[in-house]
């Protein structure tokens, strides 16, 4: 019978492409600054993506602390509450969450996971990386702008996001922002068409797509849905700009300002949010999906365990992000729509959660009776299970157009999608890097420190974002600068926003502990050879670690099983690395 | 790259065909896309990505034209020319289009030559490719002067919604950067092959590697691609 595992019959088809020619750089500035090594790529992915995170990180404390002690600080004005918030939101789902996902941990973990030299395009991978850097640098260059950056909220709703009178129209603020959204979209490109294509195309003999680790398929995936989805946002740049610059109409409306009729008119605000959210649910999605995958095998390796109905798991993914491009509209429930498009909105969105929730299940069902190491990366597995099963119950809330209806655009959504896409991928980052930081230096990350870094991020999270639920409720809104006195804004509210500021300052000063980590272990962190975690995948049997140039040495690896025979039993090991031929069939026997 | 063995595993390997050889290679290892290169299949993806964002130019235009409440000016009058005192309708637009159709016919022969490595022709072809291209292009500029001589700006037009002209330079100044990227394109190849690249195995500038005809092939691709976008513009744009 065909191994139903991997598909492949008993033997193992002979090589198809000749093994690949790298770029052997000839100085320093090729070999580390342009570089065109995908690990290297990887690591300045990451760089960036952290130092501009936690820029996003500071404006998040000031909005905290003008929140919570409105008349202590005078730090934040109105108009600068907006920029921030807006930067914020930004920054942290485009340009720390998305290139951190799928540059960085694209970039690394692709090629050693599926057993490749490089990505397959090495040049146009390296330009990703510095047109990302542009992207970014045109994005901080907003700050110095005359004005500040754009206030327009993250999704840059016209007609105000265009309006020089508004927050967010008026100076250079948003046409910095659209510019970099068009730089940061170019260079994704280049860098997605890689790993697609890399995945598809460059996987080792042996390697099939059945056999990858959950890890490269939430990459993948998401990847494919980034290629599918920016190019509706990339034009909405694009029409927002020529009706900022040239004066079309594409989505103003004929609008009075200051007592004063506009030139434009004609156009519609609803097709921005159309094409908008046509990218923005997907991009959901995108930061979520290599979440679930590093997730999965964080849990099996960690629990010693294969992973509950692979097979299951890759299926919910790839129909995860189908299905996220027919829910878009329920973003709009209150822009108005047609009765009958929010039923089919609604509908969609609740469809998701059923192979959401699959994947739940099979992933408490992999930690069931495991053999459960409390190691840094499994804490953060177990935290954001518990996170994302929070944050999706909401969403089941906020799906139903009933529902949301009175809770949008309070506090209640704030909560939401902080613990679903912020908290929860964030919990996964930090995971990761626990458990690949040893990879990438060959030197283990200081455990105590990284007990004191989960345990604060953790519960301060919660302490930031679960009373934030309840505020929402009570309908105190969200994108307000302050609440003044408000009849039913009761005191407790106070009480708690300045609850929040403070568990905020806490965590994000928490973060600094993880980066102090970061580059003290560099030096002074314990050895720790080439697979501290006795894992099966092909990048910790890389022959040398950190792994170098071509990841492999001479000869390409060869896989004979897929990425979880964990404890498989009469195995010598409790693991079985995917390319070690000898006794599989026996094992695998054994284990079905 | 991604070179071909000799023998290919199709002695050693039998595939089905049809339904079950689509199932057979997607669950084999290596490559989901038999006999597919690296280049193509990264070209085949960039296309699938580029025409979501014509795909969302196009219905935003098609959108915008849907819901005026103005009148839309009517192409085949605006797109009209007299020539030797007859009035033809959207005349223009179809030696444009004749061309850049052409243009793939020569295109489809030089990938042709490409791949009995003639070197000459499979240039010569390219450079007539590029020319067409460069045609297109001229009559593109020539078409918008003519509007913009006439009234039309992005922001409004003497006959109706000012969406038209937005809409229309938008989207055909998007395609017709296109097309000049690929004359450029075009252009860098063909040197390439005249020069003989392909058969010396010389290394790429910029990227070290050493090319093949192929890239001949993927050029192609993407010069159809822009193609069969302009005939969707066409339609949607000029004929409705
Ligand atoms: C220490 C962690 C964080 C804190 C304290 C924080 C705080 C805040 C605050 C105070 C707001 C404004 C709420 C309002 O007035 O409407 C906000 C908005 C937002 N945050 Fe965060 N945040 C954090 C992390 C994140 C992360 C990791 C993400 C990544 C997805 C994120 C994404 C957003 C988005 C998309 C908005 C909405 C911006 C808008 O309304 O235009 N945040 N955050
Ligand atoms: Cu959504």
């Amino acid at each position: 019978m065909v191994d139903v595992r991997s598909g492949l019959g008993e033997a193992l088809p002979p090589p198809e492409v000749e093994d690949v020619e790298l770029y052997h750089p000839h100085s320093w500035w090729t070999r580390y600054v342009f570089s065109q090594d995908a690990k290297i790529i990887a690591i300045q992915y990451a760089t960036t993506a952290i130092a501009i995170g936690m820029v996003a990180l500071v404006l998040s404390w000031l909005m905290r602390l003008q929140l919570g002690f409105p008349d202590t600080f005078q730090l934040v004005d109105a108009e600068a509450y907006y920029q921030f918030i807006t930067m914020h939101g930004m920054i942290m789902v485009i340009y720390l969450l998305t290139a951190l996902f799928l540059g960085g941990f694209g970039n690394y973990l692709i090629p050693l996971m599926v057993g490749a030299r490089d990505m397959v395009f090495p040049y146009a991978n390296m330009l990703s990386y510095w047109i990302y850097l542009l992207a970014v640098l045109v994005l901080v260059a907003s700050f110095f702008a005359p004005g500040g950056p754009t206030g327009a909220g993250w999704t840059l709703y016209p007609p105000q996001a265009l309006l020089s009178g508004t927050p967010g129209g008026k100076d250079w603020g948003i046409i910095l922002m659209l510019s970099s959204l068009i730089i940061f979209i170019i260079g994704f490109t280049m860098g997605g068409l890689n790993y697609v294509v890399t995945v598809l195309q460059g996987r080792a003999r042996g390697m099939t797509l059945m056999r990858m680790p959950l890890t490269v398929w939430g990459i993948f995936t998401a990847t494919v849905m980034a290629l599918l989805a920016f190019p509706a946002l990339f034009v909405a740049c694009v029409m927002m700009l020529f009706d900022r610059l040239l004066g079309t109409s594409f989505f103003m409306p004929a609008i009075v300002e200051m007592g004063e009729q506009l030139p434009y008119g004609g156009g519609s605000p609803i097709l921005f949010q159309h094409l908008f959210w046509f990218f923005g649910h997907p991009e959901v999605y995108i930061v979520a999906l290599p979440a679930f995958g590093i997730v999965s095998d964080l849990i099996s390796t960690h629990a010693r365990k294969n992973i509950f109905g692979y097979r299951m798991m890759v299926w919910a993914i790839v129909i995860i992000g189908g299905l996220s491009f027919v829910v878009w509209a329920h973003h709009m429930y209150v822009s108005g729509m047609n009765p009958y498009f929010g039923f089919f909105f609604a509908t969609t969105t609740l469809i998701i959660a059923v192979p959401t929730a699959i994947k739940v299940y099979n992933w408490v069902l992999t930690l069931w009776r495991g053999n459960i190491h409390l190691t840094l990366p499994m804490l953060f597995a177990l935290a954001f299970i518990v996170t994302f099963v929070n944050g999706g119950l909401t969403g089941l809330f906020l799906g139903n157009v009933v529902v949301d209806v009175p809770l949008s655009d309070t506090m209640f959504v704030v909560a939401h999608f902080h613990m679903v896409m912020g908290v929860a991928p964030i919990l996964v980052i930090f995971g990761a890097i626990y458990h690949w930081y040893p990879k990438i230096t060959g030197r283990m990350l200081d455990e105590t420190l990284g007990q004191i870094h989960f345990w604060i991020t953790f519960i301060g999270a919660y302490g930031i974002f679960f009373p934030m639920h309840y505020l929402g409720l009570i309908g105190v809104p969200r994108r307000y600068y302050e609440l003044g006195e408000t009849a039913f804004v009761p005191d407790s509210v106070h009480t708690l926003n300045a609850f929040i500021s403070i568990m905020a300052l806490i965590v994000g000063a928490a973060q600094i502990v993880l980066l102090f980590n970061l580059v003290w272990s560099l030096r002074h962190g314990r050895e720790a050879g080439g697979n501290p975690w006795r894992a099966t995948t092909l990048e910790w049997q890389t022959p040398e670690t950190p792994p170098p140039h071509g990841n492999w040495g001479k000869e390409l690896p060869v896989v004979y099983r897929w990425a979880y025979d964990y404890s498989v039993p009469g195995a010598p090991e409790d693991f079985i690395p995917q390319n070690q031929p000898a006794p599989s069939r026996v094992s695998h026997e054994a284990a079905s | 790259m991604s070179a071909p063995l000799k023998p290919p595993a199709a002695e050693t390997y039998h595939r089905p065909a049809g339904l079950a050889g689509f199932a057979a290679d997607w669950a084999s290892d290596q490559r989901a896309f038999k006999n597919v290169s690296w280049g193509k299949a990264m070209m085949w993806i960039f296309l699938l990505s580029d025409t979501f964002i014509f795909g969302c130019f196009l219905l935003a235009y098609m959108s915008a034209r849907m819901a005026t409440t103005v009148p839309w000016p009517n192409p085949s009058e605006v797109f009209a020319l007299d020539i030797a005192g007859a009035h033809v309708p959207l005349i223009l637009i179809a030696i444009m289009t004749f061309v850049l159709i052409s243009s793939s016919g020569t295109m489809a022969m030089a990938v042709n030559c490409g791949y009995r490595r003639d070197r000459r022709k499979t240039a010569a072809l390219m450079l007539v490719t590029a020319f067409f291209g460069a045609t297109f292009v001229g009559m593109q500029a020539f078409e918008w002067s003519k509007l913009i001589a006439e009234g039309v700006r992005p922001w409004g037009n003497p006959w109706g919604a000012a969406q038209f002209g937005s809409s229309f330079f938008m989207i055909t100044g998007f395609h017709g950067t296109h097309v000049t990227f690929g004359v450029i394109f075009l252009l860098i190849v063909a040197r390439k092959v005249w020069r003989g690249d392909f058969d010396t195995e010389r290394r790429g500038f910029f990227t070290s590697r050493k090319g093949r005809y192929e890239i001949v092939e993927i050029t192609g691709l993407y010069w159809h691609f822009v193609d069969l976008v302009w005939v969707f513009i066409f339609a949607f744009f000029y004929l409705w």
